[in-house]
């Protein structure tokens, strides 16, 4: 069996136990049953939870539209920590680079007036700019001073939402008789499409042509890695930078380079919810996806297809959750332990080799976290 | 006392580290194991230390079977071991080092160091092992930190010793003064396991010699008769050429010239200091030379990989001090760096991407930004053919090939374009004896094609027999240029250490 069937196999089975380990936690919270000793009761709660959680996801086209809404920012956001890892670098910064992106693509989207043809390309190039020049500044400071970019970035994601607070305060962006920190709205010509406009007005399904960026951006991470010279550079970089010098890349431009590419997709995550999902950003417009855009990118192994199938599930068991808390009792708040589950499982790979006992190494498996080296 | 190891099987997925292995040691004797890397040596010991628990077969002392789970049984039985890389900790004194893990205590189990002291005094008398109990171990040379090793193995009663490529780091004198020590050790009455893969060394100092292959054992010898190409055909499995094959050099004109280059670390020492040489067409130079004397830095500052501080290389004419690693690749300097692992591979990366790691810029296999991994592919089939790279899959990660094939990887990739300067560090450490002959026959090869070749390695034998001309390092500087034709082993291992033959011989 070669690796990557290894790994998928490993991925798999950490979703099963997860789900498994999830399941226990809602028969032995369903503290009523369980007091009358109606353990079929409990059970039946189980099946309840879980049948709504698939429904919720995949039952109808409104679940799905669903699961597509939750997947596309953080499949975007998940790129700009999986293109990091290939480089050797730990993004912790998504967030941050999220909300450069978010104000970027809001100024362009209610200062300009122009055909959306020209207008929605134009606005998530601001974004995918703003995100990559925000990016770009932990790798300019391990570039320069070697600090470590997990510092940095967790640092920067502060410094991005405090001004984000107080940007949004200001006249530029603040909307019209309003005192809480919320924009103006983006010109309609600015707005990205909603992905099933097609089928007629339908307000219920939210899905919208963020979910074709973040195909295409996934594609072009796909291109980047296996076809040009800077992929190969990233990679050979990523895995053994002594080897990159010696071999006469340029490693700490790679570095600022790798960075601004993982900005460039975390703002893109940032433009698509303000122009495809709110139509104007708030101060929670990146929300904690740029932490769970972490999980996916370690779900996905950091591989493009990887990181798009983590992405789908977690948008899955997100539009799931909230169908399952409305069918049973189960707070949506399982879903944050399921998710957090499986990234456990994804990181103690000895742990799935016992439960399943599978024999061999496992060691295909703890390379997602290379980036610590740097 | 008599050890034995009976029939010793140990699997690891998809290899047969041991497979039925079989010696024994007795007190007042030294065993030589020897073996190529890979043959199972190192296994076979961490099953004899507790690392390791073996698949099959068994340990007896003196005919009654036991069994280690840790070290510590090891240890507690009478084994003691030696480590190849040294177990110290460098901020800490002798003393402090040599009783860790069995520290004497005092009143409220505080270290009672002057006990220690004694302690540590007692042992280097009895056997004549120099050292002082306060010396703090990072102030110490590497032969002086292998006698605290060989003090702390005494201290905790071994009976017998397992020394691990212990001269890999001495210079020659200090390997005589080691064998002095051995020598102490057997007629104080413990035994000797002695790894190697030098010949020589196990033929001057072992009473038997016992030969791994493949994790098989491949036979024994009596040293008092058998000679180096029996042992290396044993070995190997096939005769050996040990002598490298060449003819005299023609040298042409100057390829390379430094010029009082010197490079300074950053914490100000100076470690390479003022070195000038040059090397011609059509020659091989070897820089001789204990480790850490100066000639990482120095191969390191004329592959671009390094400031130099002061001086000059000059590549055919050109002054490149100033170049980039790049641009020295394609003024036509190859470049076999000193550690295949951590500088001359991406080991997680294919063989192909590996075969193109320095060239992928070229116009061949990539145009502008876009690669092309057609022309690499088709490239690494070619070379994986003409250098003899073991591998069914190209494609494969270069981790799965051995150290020999990954050194290959790395020698075709250098040698195999139009170069006019090779630049090897180390380009045989660690590799099979089949591979070390085939990649000095390519830079033989190289240098009869006109290139300059500047080899740089800590194994004299090898600098020896492949160079036109041995230049010595120590300390930084270059105090000797020698021919290897007309000068002694002997004398070359004294510029080594840092004196004159002609000073020695009057002293």
């Amino acid at each position: 069996m070669n690796d990557t069937l290894k790994s998928l196999r490993f991925t798999l089975l950490a979703v099963v136990a997860a789900l498994f380990v999830s399941a226990f936690i809602i028969v032995i919270t369903d503290l009523e049953a369980l007091g009358d000793g109606n353990f079929g009761q409990a059970f039946r709660t189980l099946g309840t939870a879980y049948w709504g959680l698939f429904k919720g996801s995949f039952g109808s086209l409104r679940a799905i539209s669903n699961t597509i809404t939750g997947a596309t920012p953080l499949l975007l956001a998940g790129l700009a920590v999986s293109s990091a890892f290939k480089a050797g670098l730990f993004n912790i910064g998504a967030t941050g680079q999220m909300l450069a992106g978010a104000m970027g693509g809001l100024w362009v989207g209610f200062t300009f007036q122009l055909p959306a043809i020209v207008h929605v390309p134009l606005a998530l190039i601001a974004s995918a700019a703003a995100g990559a020049t925000f990016g770009a500044i932990p790798g300019v400071l391990k570039a320069r001073t070697g600090a470590h970019e997990v510092i940095t970035t967790i640092m920067l994601n502060s410094i991005a939402s405090f001004t984000v607070l107080w940007l949004l305060k200001t006249e530029l962006f603040k909307r019209e008789g309003r005192d809480d920190a919320i924009s103006k709205f983006v010109e309609e010509s600015a707005k990205l499409p909603k992905l099933f406009g097609f089928m007629g007005k339908r307000i219920d399904l939210l899905a919208h042509y963020g979910f074709l960026v973040a195909l295409l951006a996934t594609f072009v991470f796909w291109w980047l890695l296996r076809k040009t010279t800077l992929g190969f550079e990233m990679q050979a970089t990523g895995f053994n930078q002594e080897a990159a010098r010696y071999a006469g890349m340029r490693t700490k431009s790679l570095v600022v380079i790798s960075m601004a590419i993982a900005g460039a997709f975390a703002g893109l995550a940032g433009g698509s919810e303000v122009l495809g999902l709110y139509g104007y950003a708030s101060a929670t417009v990146a929300g904690d996806i740029g932490f769970d855009a972490i999980a996916v990118a370690l779900l996905g192994r950091s591989t493009p297809i990887g990181t798009l199938v983590a992405a789908l599930l977690f948008g899955a068991l997100q539009a799931g959750g909230r169908q399952m808390q409305v069918d049973t009792d189960v707070p949506i708040d399982l879903i944050i332990v399921l998710r957090a589950l499986i990234v456990m499982f994804i990181a103690a790979p000895l742990l799935v080799k016992a439960i399943f006992r599978i024999k061999g190494e496992a060691h295909a498996f703890g390379q997602t976290f290379r980036g610590w080296g740097g | 006392m008599k050890f034995e190891l009976k029939g010793i099987t140990k699997r690891f997925p998809g290899v047969v580290a041991n497979d039925q292995v079989s010696l024994e040691v007795s007190t007042g004797e030294v065993l030589a194991l020897i073996g190529e890397n890979g043959a199972g040596k190192s296994t076979l010991m961490n099953v004899l230390y507790g690392i390791y628990r073996a698949d099959e077969g068994e340990i007896l002392i003196d005919g009654s079977p036991v069994s280690f789970s840790s070290p510590a049984d090891a240890i507690a039985a009478g084994i003691g071991m030696v480590h190849q890389h040294f177990m110290l900790v460098p901020v800490m004194t002798v003393a402090e080092n040599v009783v860790l893990g069995v520290e004497p205590t005092g009143r409220f189990g505080s270290l009672d160091i002057s006990e220690a002291r004694r302690m540590v005094r007692e042992v280097s008398d009895k056997y004549h092992l120099e050292l002082d109990p306060d010396a703090v171990i990072e102030d110490l040379p590497v032969g002086v930190r292998q006698r605290v090793e060989i003090v702390k193995v005494l201290l905790r009663d071994a009976k017998i010793v397992v020394f691990d490529e212990p001269t890999a780091v001495l210079t020659p004198s200090e390997i005589l003064e080691f064998f002095e020590i051995v020598k102490t050790l057997v007629s104080a009455g413990r035994g000797v396991i002695f790894i190697t893969h030098k010949l020589k060394e196990a033929l001057t100092i072992a009473d038997r010699i016992n030969v791994l292959r493949r994790g098989k054992v491949a036979g024994a010898a009596d040293p008092k008769h058998a000679t180096e190409a029996e042992i290396a055909e044993m070995m190997v499995g096939r005769a050996v050429q040990l002598v490298v094959d060449k003819s005299v050099a023609k040298p042409g004109e100057s390829v390379l010239r430094v010029a009082n280059l010197s490079v300074v670390e950053p914490d100000g020492r100076t470690v390479v200091d003022s070195v000038s040489f040059e090397v011609r067409a059509g020659e091989i130079v070897g820089v001789a030379g204990v480790q850490g004397n100066g000639q990482t830095e120095l191969v390191e500052a004329i592959a671009g990989l390094r400031r130099a501080a002061s001086g000059s290389v000059t590549l055919d004419g050109k002054e490149i001090t100033s170049y980039s690693p790049r641009e020295r690749h394609s003024a036509g300097m190859a470049h076999i760096p000193e550690d295949r692992q951590r500088q001359g591979l991406v080991v997680d990366q294919s063989i192909v991407e590996n075969l193109v790691l320095t060239r992928y810029h070229d116009d061949e296999f990539s145009s502008g930004f876009l690669m092309k991994w057609d022309a690499a592919e088709a490239k690494a089939k070619e070379l994986v053919a003409a250098y003899d790279i073991r591998t069914n899959d190209p494609t494969q990660s270069a981790s799965t090939l051995s150290g020999g094939n990954q050194q290959k990887v790395i020698v075709a990739r250098e040698l195999s374009r139009d170069i006019r300067l090779a630049v090897a560090s180390q380009p045989t450490r660690g590799i099979d004896v089949g591979s070390i002959e085939y990649i000095h026959a390519q830079m033989v090869k190289e240098r009869d094609a006109g290139t300059a070749v500047l080899v740089v390695s800590t194994e004299l034998d090898e600098v020896m027999s492949l160079s036109d001309r041995v230049l010595v390092m120590y300390r930084g500087k270059i105090v000797a240029d020698l021919d290897p034709k007309t000068v002694s082993h002997m004398d070359v291992g004294l510029y080594m250490a840092g004196s004159r033959p002609d000073e020695a011989r009057a002293s």
